[in-house]
């Protein structure tokens, strides 16, 4: 039952000729127990600003695109209750991830995080820890693997936009691609580990961080991206200088 | 590059699976093709649907049409999307005396389906997915799958794009253009700067799902969709690889599948008004929770990690079938031709497992429109990375 009255503030991007960046304050209806924050942004489109453009696909943290700072902090809102961030008085600020090119108001544009881990050939699936094999109707290209699963990282970015790091420095690769290399060289499915180490062996890779683990603290799905850093550093102080660059 | 001059276009409104697989396909058979989104991709229907790659087990007694569609669509996708697929299979189980009177029905229109059922015992059931119920009385094996629903549109776009169509998401249709009897394209309102665009095209795709209804209406024209909404409730922790479905008569909360780190607990079945304001009768949720703890028991008690609601576009009358579950799931493509309205077609109905069938059935109802003789290829030719999408 919408039992309350919200008063959202919400970052809105510069309309052409209409008016500057700045924040709006929308007030919504809501039913304090039950509404997800994601809920509430979107009632905010439905029933009072239709202008407002916000991402959201699954609304269960699988798609990972709905993503946004609540009170500052990243947040999936989907599988934010509100209840969690509002005391039932104060204005709840939304606004756009950091460190990621904005597109409109809370919307940004996961393409060049997407193209590196592309560029890393991330896979998508992973193989799940029990043999879960479909028997009566195998998967046609047996390379796909014996059992899989999703990745756990939904590719969200929250690690990236909390990442202190990554907001000094566009060239960093970032928690998002350096815990997908971990998740390739720690599930290996060719010879081509050494190529991901490489890559992450540089100034803007693995060294760069500064073990804040700001990351590690906001990921809604549990992927500890500044532990797989730390993994990866592990592993490349342990390499032997002869397999060093070798699948440069 | 833009289209030359003479090349047939093609406006399609809806970026859902049906809409990204029918851009898909026209742009394979060398239409431009042109989409808008009001949205972000899949932020309607299609992104918050269950997320079951269908094997047509589920409709095999009472919609062997729908089955035969799930099965033959299932291999297809198996083969283009397999980086958006988790194909562990399905299990449906019998829990009660009408599960284990539905055996028989079962196993036969499944084996007329197609669609191939292997019997299991309980113990080899509940070894498969320890998390079951210690009450199976029966149990099959299907080749159930689950898919990321937004990942899978963004293939199908990508793909799509690679082949020249062009995409807007946040793209609003306000109007239709209409001249005499004719769609000749679409007045889109930018959400971002407010700005309006006319496209025009020679044919527009109504690929809006639920909200079919009012974009058809801006031609003066009717189209049978009964949004018919549907909770599904995600419970973190992962208790399952497979697909758990009950063995009897689809259902409410009847399915409980995995996805990433929850399993998802749906659904449910009533018919809405406005497909943008659903509210979610809190008795479902419970519902959900008590059905999806029969299969699964360890989900009962947990709290839900997420709540959500989506309207499926059935085919048929408001009031014809107020429950929903009686209307078939098959899809249909309607060329409004037949109203007296040139140039504009709706495709509704269907599911996302048989979004490539729908896009294949539409877009050769709009080639036969436009002249184009070019086959379908959508069959064979693999779907690209959804994140080539964002490059495009």
């Amino acid at each position: 039952m919408r039992d309350a009255r919200l008063r959202l503030r919400v970052w809105r991007t510069a309309r052409p000729g209409r008016r500057a960046a700045a924040f709006a304050e929308v007030v919504v209806a809501v039913d304090r127990s039950a509404d997800s924050v994601l809920d509430v942004i979107e009632r905010a489109w439905a029933d009072v600003d239709p202008t407002l453009v916000f991402r959201h696909a699954c609304h269960h943290a699988s798609c990972g695109t709905c993503a946004v700072r609540v009170n500052g902090r990243e947040r999936l809102p989907c599988v934010t209750n509100l209840s969690e961030v509002w005391d039932g008085r104060s204005r709840l600020t939304i606004e756009p991830l950091r460190n990621v090119p904005v597109v409109a108001d809370l919307a940004v544009d996961p393409g060049p995080q997407l193209a590196r881990l592309a560029e890393l050939r991330f896979p998508y699936v992973r193989t799940v820890e029990a043999d879960v094999r479909c028997a009566i109707r195998p998967v046609p290209d047996d390379d796909v693997g014996a059992a899989e699963r999703f990745e756990d990282c939904l590719e969200c970015l929250a690690c990236v936009s909390a990442c202190p790091v990554a907001s000094g420095s566009p060239e960093y690769l970032g928690p998002a691609v350096l815990a997908a290399a971990q998740r390739i060289v720690e599930e290996p499915r060719d010879d081509d580990v050494g190529h991901v180490l490489d890559l992450v062996d540089t100034d803007h890779g693995v060294w760069q961080c500064r073990s804040i683990l700001a990351c590690s603290a906001v990921c809604p799905s549990g992927v500890d991206p500044g532990g797989r850093i730390m993994d990866l550093r592990r592993r490349l102080l342990s390499r032997t200088p002869a397999s060093a660059g070798a699948g440069a | 590059m833009g289209p030359l001059r003479g090349t047939p276009t093609a406006l399609v409104i809806g970026a859902g699976s049906t809409g990204a697989a029918t851009a898909h396909d026209l742009a394979l058979r060398g239409v431009a093709v042109t989409l808008v989104e009001r949205g972000e991709m899949a932020s309607g229907t299609t992104g918050r649907n269950h997320g079951l790659l269908h094997s047509g087990a589920r409709y095999a007694v009472k919609d062997p049409e729908s089955a035969a569609e799930c099965i033959a669509e299932r291999d297809i996708l198996a083969r283009i999307a397999t980086e958006v697929l988790e194909l562990n299979g399905g299990v449906f189980i019998a829990v009660d005396e009408a599960g284990l009177a539905y055996r028989e029905p079962f196993r036969e229109a499944c084996a007329r389906a197609g669609i191939p059922a292997r019997e299991l015992s309980s113990a080899e059931a509940r070894d498969l997915e320890p998390a079951l119920s210690d009450r199976v009385l029966a149990a099959y094996e299907v080749p159930d799958g689950v898919f990321d629903p937004l990942h899978l549109c963004l293939a199908f776009l990508a793909t799509a794009t690679a082949n020249g169509a062009s995409t807007s998401s946040y793209a609003e249709v306000e109007d239709l253009i209409v001249r005499g009897n004719a769609v000749e394209g679409a007045i889109v309102r930018d959400r971002r700067t407010g700005d309006r665009q006319r496209i025009e095209a020679d044919v527009v795709v109504n690929a809006t799902g639920p909200w079919a209804g009012e974009i058809a209406a801006l031609a003066g024209v009717d189209v049978p969709v009964v949004p018919t909404a549907g909770v599904m409730v995600a419970v973190a922790g992962r208790s399952v690889d497979r697909v758990i479905n009950r063995l009897d008569r689809p259902s409410d909360g009847d399915i409980v599948l995995p996805q990433r780190q929850t399993v998802v607990i749906g659904t449910s079945s009533w018919s809405v008004e406005d497909p943008d304001r659903i509210a979610i009768p809190p008795e479902h949720v419970s519902l959900m929770f008590e059905r999806g703890g029969e299969l699964v028991p360890s989900v009962r008690g947990r709290a839900p990690r997420g709540v959500f609601a989506a309207a499926r576009p059935l085919i048929g009358r408001p009031g014809e079938a107020s429950a929903g579950r009686e209307l078939s799931r098959t899809f249909e493509c309607f060329d409004h031709a037949a109203d007296g309205i040139d140039g504009f077609v709706t495709i509704s109905g269907g599911k996302t497992t048989t979004a490539r069938a729908m896009a294949e059935a539409t877009a050769d109802v709009v080639c036969g429109k436009l002249g184009v003789t070019n086959p379908c290829r959508t069959r064979d030719v693999p779907l690209r990375s959804y994140r080539d999408y964002f490059d495009a």
